[in-house]
């Protein structure tokens, strides 16, 4: 296990476990051959940290994250969620748990084109019955939040990728999750752009102490985390 | 939240416009045709019954056959006549029995040729009171026929009321041409709905048999009948002298003896097998709208894969999803059937005018009880709910990481 923990640690916080992953499998099985996008992996979350997962292409880096993000469950292994095993959960319960604890930032934003930035940002808001006006209230400051007062009513289509990105930050943000998980969210983005959005990212983990999980490519947004790990074939560590 | 998910699957509709119209049109004809149908139905069907229940359950009528909806063609030179009331008279349970002339009358006035129909009143005052029963007769202006009326003539309501003659509508008082013989207006008879009864002319018997020169023949028979005896056994009665007057086997009349329940049944029939066949084409057009919906729905699942994907990633359970589909399935039924009624309203509407101005006078009527519009639209929510719920149950269950790799 290879795990390099930065100097730059600021706040001394409690080494509280909110996510734990022990020996993981993930086994697709296509036809005859079988994949195993994750082979025992391990990996431990700590409540407020900053972390960076890398790897190559084919690692299992987003499959990880979707194991953490309670959207997909493994083939082995035990996942915990702030003590609770959700390999053992019903459909509904992981919903509720996707919605109310984890807030998901997608490489390809991920938004919904029929809806302006501000709905976009009420829909997680919506499944969990939140009253309308809570709601709209809640997204408008959002969005001010991410600088986008002034596009509420605009649609993705409308909005350039870092504004969309960032319309992906408010709505991950609308139900103050435990965690947010981010897969390559610079990916489709020019570097000083990207770097926009892991300023928001790193202004968030620093002034409200949210947990942040980013899996990137790139060694300069890896560089905003508090602590990096890398992926191998599946697993922690292994070549770099 | 469900006005939320409402509101997301309009907004979902809406980008799609073409095809969400297009998926409607089989739910628009099914539903016009079911509101058109029942509110004509309705209609005709009351129409009728107060018809039939005029003519009362005590008296029967005799035609000739061929002639059930209308006066007998003057082509037949088999006509019934004065013998046959004589013979009508003499059967076992007949209490009383008139007979009525019913021909087509050239009518001339304001230098206007118009045709339609005379009917002839019995000088006995009981007979004339029978015939008037049936028919329901009701003075509105002026005053009735008189025995030793000879060229007077009572109008129908229609022709008082609309100008029928160039511009010029009837009143009493005025004299206009049957036939070549000038007669005096003096009474106007109120509609009743009857279409046949609206349109026609009233003269005395006598006057009317030298007009037309038919010393004999009748159009129509009525008895009114002992209510102590059986109506079978009574009818039975009738069609025995009848046969025996006119030389027929059994089996061979050229006549026949009418109920009111017999002639209310045949029209009934008719009634029903138009039912059948515009049932038949509604729920045809039912079915095709609600496999449209399910196709169109089974599309939408496949290419909002994605969509699914983010909503379940953000916290949308299964049931979110099927509700969101169902509802926005259930709005496609929904606002097909918004359509269908206003266009089935239309179409009863339209069916009623054509009527009015074919017979002159609304036999058929359309009716829209409050029923009928919001049975109609919880039907076509329903019913396009049905047909959205395997493509809805199937979005639910997508797997949102599968659905997220779209
Ligand atoms: N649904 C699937 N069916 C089959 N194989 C899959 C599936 N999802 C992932 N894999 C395989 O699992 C492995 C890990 O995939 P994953 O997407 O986690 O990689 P990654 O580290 O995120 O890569 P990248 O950096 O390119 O995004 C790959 O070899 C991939 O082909
Ligand atoms: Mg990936």
């Amino acid at each position: 296990m290879k795990e390099r923990l930065k100097k730059r640690t600021p706040h001394s916080r409690t080494r509280d476990i909110i996510i734990r992953l022990e020996n993981v499998w993930k086994t697709y099985t296509m036809g005859k051959t079988k994949v195993h996008a994750l082979r025992g992996l391990d990996l431990t979350v700590y409540r407020g940290e900053f972390l960076s997962i890398m790897g190559p292409s084919g690692s299992g880096k987003s499959t990880a994250m979707n194991m953490i993000g309670c959207l997909d469950i493994p083939t082995k292994g035990t996942i915990t969620l702030e003590g609770k095993n959700i390999a053992q959960m019903s459909e509904s319960a992981l919903a509720q748990i996707r919605g109310r604890k984890i807030g998901f930032i997608f490489q390809k934003f991920n938004l919904i084109n029929t809806l302006t930035a501000k709905q976009n940002v009420t829909l997680p808001m919506i499944f969990q019955n939140i009253p309308r006006e809570q709601r709209e209230q809640r997204a408008a400051e959002l969005l001010a939040l991410v600088n986008l007062a002034d596009r509420m009513n605009h649609r993705p289509t409308e909005l350039s990728g870092g504004q969309q990105q960032r319309v992906a930050i408010a709505r991950a943000l609308a139900l103050e999750p435990t965690v947010i998980l981010a897969d390559e969210p610079t990916g489709n983005l020019d570097s000083s752009t990207g770097e926009t959005v892991m300023e928001f990212l790193e202004k968030l983990h620093r002034e409200k102490g949210t947990t942040i999980v980013l899996v990137t490519h790139d060694e300069h947004v890896a560089a905003h985390a508090d602590r990096i790990v890398s992926l191998n074939d599946g697993r922690i560590g292994g070549r770099t | 939240m469900l006005s939320e998910y409402f509101g997301l699957a309009l907004r979902s509709l809406r980008k799609r416009k073409l095809r969400s119209w297009l998926t409607m049109i089989g739910i628009f004809i099914g539903i016009a045709a079911v509101v058109s149908l029942i509110s004509l139905g309705q209609g005709m069907q009351k129409a009728i019954t107060e018809q039939f229940f005029q003519l009362g359950a005590d008296k029967v009528t005799v035609q000739l056959k061929g002639s059930r909806t209308g006066p007998p063609g003057s082509n037949t030179d088999f006509t019934l006549t004065t013998k046959d009331l004589d013979a009508l008279r003499r059967a076992n349970g007949v209490e009383l029995a008139a007979g009525r002339l019913i021909e087509q009358g050239r009518l001339e006035f304001n230098d206007v040729e118009r045709y339609t129909f005379v009917v002839s009143v019995p000088e006995e005052p009981e007979l004339k009171e029978l015939i008037d029963s049936i028919a329901q007769v009701k003075i509105i202006e002026g005053r009735g026929l008189k025995p030793g009326d000879q060229w007077k003539v009572l109008i129908p309501q229609s022709y008082r009321d609309t100008p029928k003659f160039g511009g010029k509508a009837l009143r009493v008082g005025d004299k206009l041409r049957i036939n070549d013989q000038t007669v005096d207006i003096v009474g106007v008879v109120k509609r009743t709905g009857n279409p046949f009864v609206d349109n026609a002319f009233q003269m005395m018997e006598p006057a009317m048999r030298e007009l037309f020169g038919l010393p004999e023949k009748y159009g129509g028979l009525v008895a009114q009948i002992n209510t102590n005896m059986d109506l079978q056994i009574v009818t039975e009665n009738i069609e025995k002298v009848l046969r025996k007057e006119r030389g027929f086997k059994k089996g061979e009349e050229d006549f026949e003896v009418l109920t009111a329940d017999e002639a209310f049944d045949s029209f009934r029939t008719i009634l029903n097998i138009v039912s059948a066949v515009l049932i038949g084409i509604a729920s045809i057009s039912l079915i095709v709208g609600g496999v449209g919906i399910t196709n169109t729905m089974f599309t939408a699942v496949l290419e909002r894969k994605r969509e699914i994907g983010i909503m379940k990633a953000i916290g949308a359970r299964n049931s979110d999803i099927v509700l969101l589909f169902l509802i926005e399935a259930g709005l496609l039924g929904l606002v097909g059937g918004l359509i269908g009624i206003g266009l089935g309203v239309g179409l009863g509407k339209l069916v009623e005018f054509a009527a009015y101005r074919a017979f002159g006078e609304s036999l058929i009527k359309a009716h829209f009880p409050p029923l009928l519009i919001v049975g109609s639209l919880a039907f076509s929510f329903v019913l396009g709910s049905l047909a959205g719920a395997l493509p809805a149950y199937r979005a639910g269950r997508l797997p949102p990481v599968e659905a997220l790799r779209e």
